[in-house]
């Protein structure tokens, strides 16, 4: 049998190794051009002080999370616990970006509630009620996280909801390195 | 009976096919005729990253609604196809183009199904010069009378 018989056989397992891990790979995961960057300023109404604004500003030389959430986001909730555990448990400074929720014109019935059913571990809450911040950050399948450090660079950014693998492997030790880096 | 069912089937389908134009695109006004074309082609051009397989002037979703807002406003304060463009992919990435540009990360993408093709073509040709032309086989008078037989 010649060699060149091989050949197909050859480009068959190759593609085949390709296509296999094409199927592992996540397609809502695109990545952000946002790792490296500033943190894209914002100057939000607070959900529970409406005459207060919160600013990325307001956070610098610290370590902390911007998360994006709205009420009528099932994956928000089935994060909530994981991401509430991880804030009190590593104290991490977390604003919540409340974003395109309903009935935030009069800021936030129903997001009000669901944070009285479910708890409220965030330090700030901003509303955005039109998604405006929402384009600025690139958001575009609520929940995300980014990490942002002390100098106000966005360090990493988490799509969908954060697990607890996620808390222990990726987030943890990141918020404990950046913690580390001068101010 | 049969018919009815059919007839039943058909509206059906027509039925589902008009739900898909029900929720109208907003509409919005330019003052000159070059903003809304140039506006017609980005949205058009603009992928929608909830439902990836459809540009913004296709999707419902909210986020398309927000993009194509954001499109409009940019335009009709006087930007350029090329502002618009690169504040997308700023925010979202080169994924937001249905035209990715050519770069070092994209060359696949854009060399790779000419060049299959070129190379499957290639081979093709290769083969079938090289396919051993089928020679013609004498037969002897036994065998045509087999032949002859099964052919009866």
């Amino acid at each position: 049998m010649k060699k060149t018989h091989l050949i197909p056989l050859f480009v068959f397992i190759l593609l085949s190794l390709l296509l296999y891990r094409g199927l592992s790979l996540n397609s809502r995961n695109i990545p952000s051009p946002f790792i490296g960057k500033p943190a894209p300023a914002f100057d939000l109404p607070r959900l529970y002080q409406k005459d207060q604004r919160i600013s990325v500003e307001s956070m610098k030389s610290q370590v902390w999370v911007m998360n994006v959430f709205a009420s009528w986001c099932v994956s928000c909730r089935a994060e909530h616990i994981v991401l509430s555990n991880f804030i009190r448990n590593h104290k991490v400074p977390t604003i919540g970006l409340n974003y395109k929720d309903y009935g935030t014109e009069e800021y936030g019935n129903d997001v009000i509630s669901w944070l009285a059913q479910l708890g409220n571990p965030y330090t700030a809450i901003a509303v955005d009620t039109e998604g405006r911040t929402g384009i600025d950050y690139g958001v575009y399948g609520v929940p995300e996280s980014f990490v942002i450090d002390k100098k106000g660079i966005i360090r990493y950014k988490f799509t969908g909801p954060i697990t607890q693998k996620a808390v222990t492997e990726i987030l943890v030790p990141l918020i404990l390195k950046l913690r580390q880096e001068p101010a | 009976m049969k018919h009815s069912m059919q007839l039943l089937l058909l509206s059906f389908f027509i039925t589902l096919s008009l739900s898909l134009y029900a929720g109208s695109i907003e509409t919005y006004t330019f003052k000159t005729a070059e903003q809304e074309a140039l506006y017609k082609e980005l949205i058009k051009e603009l992928r929608c990253l909830v439902c990836q397989n459809q540009d913004i002037a296709d999707s419902n979703a909210e986020l398309a609604k927000d993009l194509r807002r954001q499109t409009y406003e940019m335009i009709s304060k006087g930007s350029t196809r090329d502002d618009v463009v690169n504040y997308m992919v700023a925010r979202y990435g080169d994924f937001v183009l249905y035209r990715p540009p050519f770069k070092m990360k994209t060359v696949l993408l854009w060399v790779g199904p000419p060049l299959f093709l070129l190379l499957s073509l290639f081979f093709l040709v290769k083969f079938l010069r090289n396919r051993p032309k089928t020679a013609e086989i004498e037969l002897d008078e036994k065998q045509r009378e087999s032949v002859r037989d099964l052919l009866k």
